[in-house]
């Protein structure tokens, strides 16, 4: 029973000190922007590693989450004869929810797990301890473009997300099942609001892509450096990221719109 | 700060050194000097905290106690930035290259002058085709980490080394897991680069042959000590069982054969007694 005690004593104190580490980290990266600024070509150079190559799963997820939308949505609205706001339904389940989330998700399992992999390597070889030895701060250099990229990636990507998604349900409810193109279009221009939803989308993925770039840097950061520790942080950044996602998003959107 | 009359000649002094992982204790009350201009060797078994001993003299880890002064320096009292300061003074060489695995040979090299200084890129091309000829690998230039032997990413990481004209190199095992013939290469080059550049070199190997044919000193450390100090020549005349036991590499000695516990006979006695009683 004691030792039972103590164990929950150890991994409580182990995971409040492990917190500590990672917002003091956060703290030396939000350190480390300006200079990251001052050397735009770091940044150009991890946003096409972290962005631009995660664009091909965001985009061929996204088209078929929005065609699936659009199945859907349409069996359910035709029972009511409300099949001409399915580009509604689709938009604003789109911009609301599924593009942040789901953009986040994937791009915690592409980007956020190879961030996690590179920087755990790169400790692992000693190229971090290296460059510390050459007088060069590893969190300047190497950790904070990769969270800047991070963080200005995912909004985008998240968008990208939603507007492939609307073409996919437009291209099942229109072209195949046979709703009205020009109900589909101006029943989403009139209902889905700019600052109401789109912007609230918008905060909801710079938020994830805040939290999710955070963890998959700080977890590389602060594996074991051998290959199982690397592989060891790689799954947490996924998990912990997934979890970080889905709990935000349920506050987030108890605060936009939940009327809590 | 050290006097002025050591620091003319002692470029690293470390006194009572302590320093403990968790419940271990790798360092207890280490005293040692590292003289300017001579190549100096940090030797022992493994697990005796070598290359912790040139962390803690790089500033990135902090003693439990005692001092380390490089230069005149008290490297863990320095700020962040005289730190940075320092190191751009040091050189280090890791045991495994520590080369940045997605940029080439040259960009390597190259790395901590852009780092560092506002050269014209022309120049820094010539800086680094000068470093990578002193280690012969100038034709090398365009190749990526991957495509090189360990010998040849050890070469590479010693060009970045001196790539800023450094007073002192540090290099973690350099012998290790080398051919022949890249090891050969490797004990030239630290003893050319030190003459030639007139640098101080701080060499942890636990390649007795090798880093005696270079060193000027050796230091032997064990079990959180200094056991054996002096030339090769005076270490290779000790009175020392232990030091004798480790630089000659015999297999039994202070430094015993059998793991420790009980006596041979008593073991096979007591099976025997325990078949009698059943």
């Amino acid at each position: 029973m004691i030792e039972t005690i103590r164990k929950l004593g150890r991994w409580g104190l182990g995971s409040f000190e492990r917190l500590g580490r990672g917002h003091i980290f956060l703290i030396h990266i939000l350190l480390g922007i300006p200079s990251v600024l001052a050397r735009f070509g770091l940044l150009v150079q991890q946003m096409l590693s972290v962005g631009v190559l995660s664009l091909i799963i965001i985009v061929v997820s996204g088209l078929f989450v929005g065609m699936v939308l659009g199945l859907q949505g349409y069996n359910t609205l035709v029972d009511f004869g409300a099949e001409q706001s399915l580009g509604v339904v689709v938009a604003l389940s789109l911009v609301r929810e599924l593009g942040p989330v789901v953009a986040s998700l994937l791009f915690a399992g592409r980007a956020g797990s190879a961030l996690t992999a590179e920087i755990g390597l790169m400790k692992s070889t000693e190229q971090l301890s290296g460059m510390e030895m050459m007088a060069v701060d590893p969190i300047k250099r190497v950790i904070a473009p990769r969270f800047l990229a991070g963080f200005i990636s995912l909004p985008l990507l998240a968008a990208i997300f939603s507007a492939i998604g609307v073409v996919g349900g437009y291209f099942v409810g229109v072209g195949l099942l046979g709703v009205d193109d020009g109900a589909f279009w101006s029943q989403m221009q009139a209902k889905v609001d700019f600052s109401e939803d789109i912007m609230n989308g918008v905060i909801k993925s710079i938020v994830f892509g805040f939290v999710v770039t955070w963890i998959a840097v700080f977890e590389g950061y602060d594996c074991v450096p051998t290959s199982e520790g690397v592989s060891r942080a790689t799954t947490r950044t996924v998990v912990h990221s997934a979890l970080a996602i889905l709990g935000l998003d349920f506050v987030l959107t108890a605060l936009m719109f939940g009327n809590i | 700060m050290i006097s002025n009359s050591d620091s003319n000649d002692v470029l690293v002094q470390i006194r009572d050194l302590h320093f403990s992982r968790g419940n271990r204790k790798i360092f207890n009350g280490v005293d040692l000097d590292i003289r300017r201009g001579k190549v100096t060797a940090i030797m022992g078994p493994s697990g005796t905290g070598k290359t912790t001993l040139l962390k803690l003299i790089g500033g990135q880890l902090k003693p439990d106690h005692g001092s380390i002064h490089v230069d005149g320096l008290e490297v863990p009292k320095l700020k962040l930035s005289k730190l940075y300061e320092l190191r751009k003074r040091i050189g280090m060489l890791f045991q495994s290259g520590a080369l940045l695995t997605d940029i080439n040979v040259f960009d390597n090299v190259a790395f901590p002058i852009r780092e560092h200084t506002n050269m014209p890129p022309a120049m820094i091309r010539d800086m680094v085709l000068m470093k990578l000829e002193s280690v012969g690998l100038r034709n090398a230039r365009d190749l990526m980490p991957s495509e090189l032997s360990g010998g040849m990413a050890r070469r590479v990481a010693l060009a970045r080394a001196i790539a800023l004209d450094p007073m002192m190199i540090l290099y973690d095992e350099p012998f290790t897991g080398q051919d022949p013939i890249s090891m050969g290469v490797i004990v030239q080059l630290i003893r050319l680069l030190n003459d030639a550049l007139g640098l101080s070199s701080i060499v942890v190997s636990h390649d007795v042959q090798e880093t005696a044919t270079i060193a000027d000193d050796i230091y032997v450390l064990s079990e959180g000590k200094v056991v054996g100090h002096g030339t090769p020549q005076q270490l290779a005349e000790t009175d020392s069982d232990w030091v004798k036991q480790f630089m000659q590499g015999l297999p039994d000695g202070p430094v015993p054969f059998h793991y420790p516990g009980k006596q041979y006979a008593d073991d096979l006695l007591a099976g025997s007694e325990q078949n009698r009683v059943s």
